[in-house]
């Protein structure tokens, strides 16, 4: 069906560079009248820089654009709206303090003699979401909706202004089942019309619902644009992952036994509208890797372990007694440490220096008054610049002018300067150099060795396999398997992730 | 890695400062401005740099700039504190004339002078505790939050000296205002003192580097394990404390308690003495000393648009323009042409 | 209902109840009379509340509302005293000067990308400043335009007067009002107020509004210089001293957020007659003191700050939980 309408967009070796970084590179990309096409790919795949090429956010580095066969270039993202290109974000980009009508209207109200005409944009607002089955109080305030209402109301300013594409950014985040059908209803309806429509999710059974073709980007590069029909989960899960999954794992031939006594221990730790209650318990000398997709819930687990966000329930016993973990200062005096995701938004303090990033922890810890002399300071952050390879000229420049490596190196002798039981690493060798990359690795490895317990989250699923003990696969914000020994090789955990797998018990509706 | 080799560090620096050879110092562009200003002073009044000794106390024009910029000086002291914790103070003005009021009320009801020295500074202390209640348990926004006390201060103030001027003749308290200690002014002293205590306090404890590290960056501090609540709390009190000791500064020198006028418009010179001393409205890296220089540099600008014969209100069209100056020199549009510059350094910085 | 009105509906009960209360004590509260000086003597407070409620609106603050009253106070006298011009020439002059200064005001704000409060403080010392170089000293104005403005006013029932600048300020409150609500400016600045980055992505022109925000606040400051000038028939370069804390406490009583976004004009009207309330009643009183009226404000300020606060946080998470399973 899709294979008769024309191609609505197509770009050709879009390519774009972020100082050294390449973040698309010759990408392609075609979008017909009629289809639901979904962008897959995990953080740092790429696929928003795409989509904020295709919508005038950013401007590409190489390669072209066309609009109905027609090459355009685009300023802004007025300029890609003027030629039919719509989008909505997953943090509804609509006013939450005004009206349903007036964010609706904005901008184009029908006026007379300069005052706007209230009653008519209310009727007019009315009947347009009508079309879309919503009968609701256009007079309202925005925030008094339910996210999907907001959603669906941005869909239908992003039509009304552009008509011809609609990118959807990842709508359904936080949307539960039934308004997820709401949605989807509209979706479809647009798509009846012969709009095209870019789908971005990272819920796969969505995915096979919704689209009709997928495209799935990974570190920068296309790896296929196909139709869904000959697909499974299992193979879009390897595709978003995988190099090709027949690496060499095991690489260091981990005995799983050679773990020590339990270290940390939680049990029954879950968050309502975050993470499913979980019990997990870690040894001496033992690396828990965790594979999910984005929005699995993986972060969400190591938030709440390291009292970033209030646990609802359990408990946390750390070498046999029970501690209590509300905030970070208490898991950092309990011997946690934690490098986040985020590096730019909670890791680094920008301004100070790579020393004083190094032995802020630790400084943390030992309070106020205890303060570290400067020798002592630069005898630490010696000490585990060398241990790391950390790359500065000086470690008393500001730290936000090392490159992305160095940084997570910087962060992770933070809390090794604090000589922790245990280590929480949140995508540790995102978005960083072979080098640093490689070196972060070999630093897991040693400190599995040197006896702590680490609990690491990536999306590298030969680089798990390679440093993990177990791996725990998270989907839909639970813990559904535990992988270990031989079961634990790539496949497996693909298998898992896509809910396809042996370990399997329940499958998502 | 190479260790910064020793000879870069003068040994008299606190252990948690930069590194700065004394060189850097005079090429600091606030030292510079300061140069140019007390230049013009002298330029416009010969004898600007004459200092004397007299009865046991120096005398002279610069050492009125520094006595007149003391209280200036000293709320800069507290706000730089806060404003380094990516806060600011607008209530310090209006703290000054409650600290004012309850030591000239208490003197003059008899109590002892060490005792209203006291209640007044425990009155600053409460002030700044009430704002940094508000910042952090509230999290109402600092400059909403210390709008409250900026608006109803004066009128505590007023209600404690039951709307008149309260004058009294207590020794202590003018001494505080008007005396001398080993021949400076008390306010130079205990300008002086203060910026040396603080100065100290934040370089040989932790405290300076959690402060910093909580203005640059709130969320990356909370995940270092850092209760940034309890620091923020101390900064808007010590900025109360510092506030309260300039008001009896400002009641001293005058002899008695003016709710309306003590300290008027003073938080504003406050905010820019810190401005003019580099640190950062946006929080993090902070000079205690450089804010007392800026102090001292708005303070060098009043003298001398007075020597120069203009009004004295004419100072603030000069302030407005420096305001006016920073704001272009900190603008995205300057800071891109220095980015320019830093990343070439850091480029080759790198290895 | 709409959560962003019930501060407004608190303003409103605190105010009935505090007229009913002042009324029940004093029984002559109750008369045009008194009703008609709450009009005249907040006037100037009024009008240029009106510019302060687009600036919070906007998420912004503007410290320099009574410089720029003073000053016009001090530009007026000078024009008409010194220079001879007439009074409507004077004010004309004195609302382009006005104009021009908000106007670069709210460039510096959007361009230099600076908190609105520092450009504002910069605006505050420049204004003062200006106004004392032309003047340092006071400037009474004499001239039959002053004295016929001050005779004309509608005799209400009762005795009570409806002065020419109540009128004034009447009128200018009705303006604020449909710009606020009638026109694609006022649903720009609550755009900005909401949310600056949707509301650029959503086509608002940013630049434009803002400088138009900074524009009309100061133009009405300088109208409420005019007002003041009438109302003490002098320029005086230290007049309404202060007057902008009594404008955003005006205003934030109101009922308006003062992170921007939520609130009406018509509410800054019921915060200027409140404060007014609270000085008329301490004159009735005649045994409280006028500092009273500061530390009220101050109270109220703090009341409502803290049940903003509490109205926007609780719904603010009731909104995160929705759609979570």
């Amino acid at each position: 069906m899709p294979q008769e309408h024309a191609t609505l967009l197509r770009a050709t070796g879009i390519a774009k560079i972020f100082g050294s970084h390449r973040a698309l590179d010759e990408v392609d990309f075609d979008l017909r009248a009629g289809e639901v096409h979904a962008l897959l790919g995990e953080n740092g795949a790429g696929k928003s820089t795409l989509i904020k090429i295709l919508t005038g956010a950013y401007q590409p580095d190489a390669g072209q654009l066309e609009v109905d066969g027609q090459e355009v270039t685009f300023r802004d993202p007025q300029q890609a709206q003027a030629h039919g290109i719509g989008t909505v974000y997953q943090e509804v980009n609509l006013l939450p303090n005004r009206s349903v009508a007036e964010n609706l209207f904005l901008g184009r109200q029908p006026t007379r003699w300069g005052l706007i005409r209230r009653r008519e944009i209310e009727e007019r607002a009315r009947e347009l979401l009508k079309t879309y089955g919503l009968d609701i109080d256009v007079r309202a305030e925005l925030s008094t909706f339910s996210v999907a209402i907001q959603q669906i109301i941005a869909i239908a300013r992003a039509v009304e202004l552009s008509g011809k594409v609609l990118v959807l950014d990842e709508p359904t985040a936080s949307l539960d089942r039934t308004e997820v059908d709401l949605l989807f209803k509209v979706v479809r309806e647009l798509k009846a019309k012969g709009l095209g429509i870019i789908f971005i999710t990272h819920f796969l059974d969505q995915v096979f619902e919704l689209s009709d073709r997928v495209t799935i980007l990974r570190n920068g590069r296309k790896i296929t644009t196909q139709a869904l029909a000959g697909l499974d989960a299992t193979d879009v899960v390897r595709m978003m992952l995988g190099k090709d999954v027949a690496f060499d794992h095991h690489l260091t031939g981990i005995d799983a036994a050679a773990r020590g006594a339990v270290r940390v221990e939680f049990s029954q730790m879950g968050r309502a509208g975050s993470v499913a209650p979980f019990s997990l318990t870690l040894h001496e000398g033992e690396v828990v890797g965790v594979a999910g997709l984005l929005g699995s819930g993986r972060t969400e687990v190591a938030r709440l372990m390291f009292g970033v966000d209030g646990a609802d329930g359990g408990t946390v016993m750390v070498d046999g007694k029970p501690v209590s973990i509300r905030n970070p200062a208490q898991a950092v005096a309990a011997g946690f440490g934690f490098c986040p995701e985020d590096r730019k938004a909670d890791g680094i303090f920008g301004d100070l220096s790579v020393r004083e990033n190094i032995i802020i922890a630790l400084q943390a810890k030992l309070g106020w008054f205890r303060a570290l002399s400067r020798e002592d300071q630069i005898e630490l952050a010696g000490r585990y610049a060398d241990m790391l390879d950390i790359r500065a000229a000086d470690h008393d420049m500001p730290i936000k002018l090392l490159s992305g490596g160095n940084q997570q190196k910087a962060i992770l002798a933070r809390w090794l300067a604090i000589d922790p039981t245990f280590l929480i690493l949140d995508e540790p060798t995102r978005g960083i150099d072979v080098g640093a990359h490689a070196e972060i690795v070999r630093t897991i490895n040693r400190l599995r060795e040197e006896g702590l317990a680490l609990f690491v989250i990536s999306s590298e699923l030969d680089e798990v396999v390679a440093y993990s003990n177990r791996v725990v696969v998270m989907r839909d914000r639970a813990m559904v398997a535990e992988l270990a020994g031989a079961d634990l090789e790539p496949d497996a955990i693909v298998r898992a992730i896509a809910g396809t797998g042996p370990a399997q018990a329940e499958a998502r509706p | 890695m190479t260790r910064p080799t020793a000879h870069l560090r003068p040994s008299s620096k606190p252990p948690a400062g930069r590194p700065r050879p004394l060189a850097n110092f005079f090429t600091r562009p606030q030292v510079i401005a300061l140069a140019l200003v007390l230049c013009v002073n002298w330029l416009l009044f010969p004898g600007f740099f004459s200092i004397t000794w007299q009865d046991g106390r120096l005398f002279g024009s610069l050492i009125d700039v520094l006595n007149r910029g003391a209280p200036v000086a000293i709320l800069a002291i507290g706000m730089t504190a806060v404003i380094a914790t990516k806060g600011v103070d607008l209530s310090v003005g209006a703290v000054m004339a409650i600290s004012g009021a309850v030591a000239a009320v208490m003197v003059t009801s008899g109590q002892p002078a060490w005792l209203a020295v006291m209640a007044a500074l425990a009155a600053g202390l409460v002030c700044g505790l009430w704002n940094g209640i508000l910042v952090t348990v509230l999290q109402i926004q600092p400059i909403i939050a210390t709008l409250v006390l900026m608006v109803a201060g004066r009128g505590l103030a007023q209600l404690i000296t039951e709307g008149t001027i309260v004058t009294f003749s207590d020794p202590v308290l003018i001494f505080i205002g008007t005396g001398t200690v080993l021949g400076l002014p008390t306010p130079v002293f205990l300008a002086l003192a203060l910026m040396l205590a603080a100065t100290l306090i934040v370089r040989r404890t932790a405290l300076g580097l959690l402060i910093e590290a909580v203005g640059v960056n709130r969320s990356a501090a909370r995940f270092a394990g850092i209760s940034a609540g309890l620091l923020l709390v101390l900064a808007y009190t010590f900025a109360g404390f510092c506030a309260a000791t300039a008001g009896l500064i400002a009641a001293g020198d005058i002899r008695g308690a003016d709710a309306n006028n003590a300290g008027l418009w003073l938080e504003l010179d406050a905010i820019l003495a810190v401005v003019i001393g580099g640190t950062s409205l946006m929080g993090g890296r902070f000079s205690i000393p450089m804010s007392v220089l800026g102090a001292v540099i708005i303070q060098a600008m009043n003298t001398g648009i007075l020597i120069s014969g203009f009004s004295p209100e004419f100072n603030l069209v000069v302030k407005s323009g420096v305001i006016i100056l920073i704001l272009i020199l900190q603008s995205p549009i300057s800071a891109n042409l220095l980015r320019r510059k830093t990343t070439a350094h850091s480029d080759g910085a790198r290895r | 209902m709409n959560r962003a009105l019930r501060p407004l509906f608190a303003t409103t009960a605190i105010f009935m109840l505090a007229y009913l209360m002042a009324v029940a004590q004093f029984p002559a509260m109750l008369s045009t009379r008194v009703v008609g000086n709450l009009l005249t003597d907040n006037a100037f407070l009024g009008i240029a509340a009106v510019g302060m409620t687009f600036v919070i609106l906007s998420g912004g603050i503007d410290l320099s509302v009574g410089a720029v009253i003073g000053f016009t106070t001090v530009l007026i006298a000078v024009l008409i005293m010194w220079v001879g011009m007439h009074p409507l020439a004077a004010f004309a002059v004195a609302l382009i000067v006005a104009a021009a200064f908000g106007a670069a005001m709210g460039a510096a704000i959007h361009y230099l990308r600076v908190p609105s409060f520092i450009v504002t403080l910069a605006g505050m010392f420049l204004a003062r400043g200006a106004a004392s170089v032309l003047s340092p000293d006071s400037i009474g104005i004499k001239h039959e335009f002053y004295s016929a403005v001050s005779k004309a006013y509608i005799l209400l029932p009762g005795g009570g007067r409806l002065t020419t600048i109540a009128m004034l300020m009447l009128l200018v409150f009705a303006f604020g009002i449909v710009l606020a609500h009638r026109t694609r400016f006022g649903a720009c600045v609550y755009a900005i107020g909401g949310s600056e980055t949707s509301a650029a992505l959503m086509g608002v022109p940013v630049a434009r509004t803002t400088i138009g925000i900074y524009t009309l606040s100061s133009t009405l400051a300088g109208l409420a210089g005019v007002v003041f000038s009438l109302y003490t028939s002098a320029g005086y370069s230290l007049n309404a001293l202060g007057m902008e804390l009594d404008a955003i406490a005006a205003v934030v009583i109101g009922g308006t957020l003062l992170t921007g976004g939520y609130g009406l004009v018509a509410g800054t009207f019921i915060g200027v007659m409140l404060q007014g309330l609270v000085q008329t009643y301490i004159v009735f009183d005649g045994t409280l003191s006028s500092w009273w009226t500061k530390i009220v404000i101050g109270g109220l300020l703090f009341m409502f700050i803290v049940l903003q606060r509490l109205i926007f946080s609780t719904s603010a998470r009731k909104r995160k939980t929705v759609g979570t399973p």
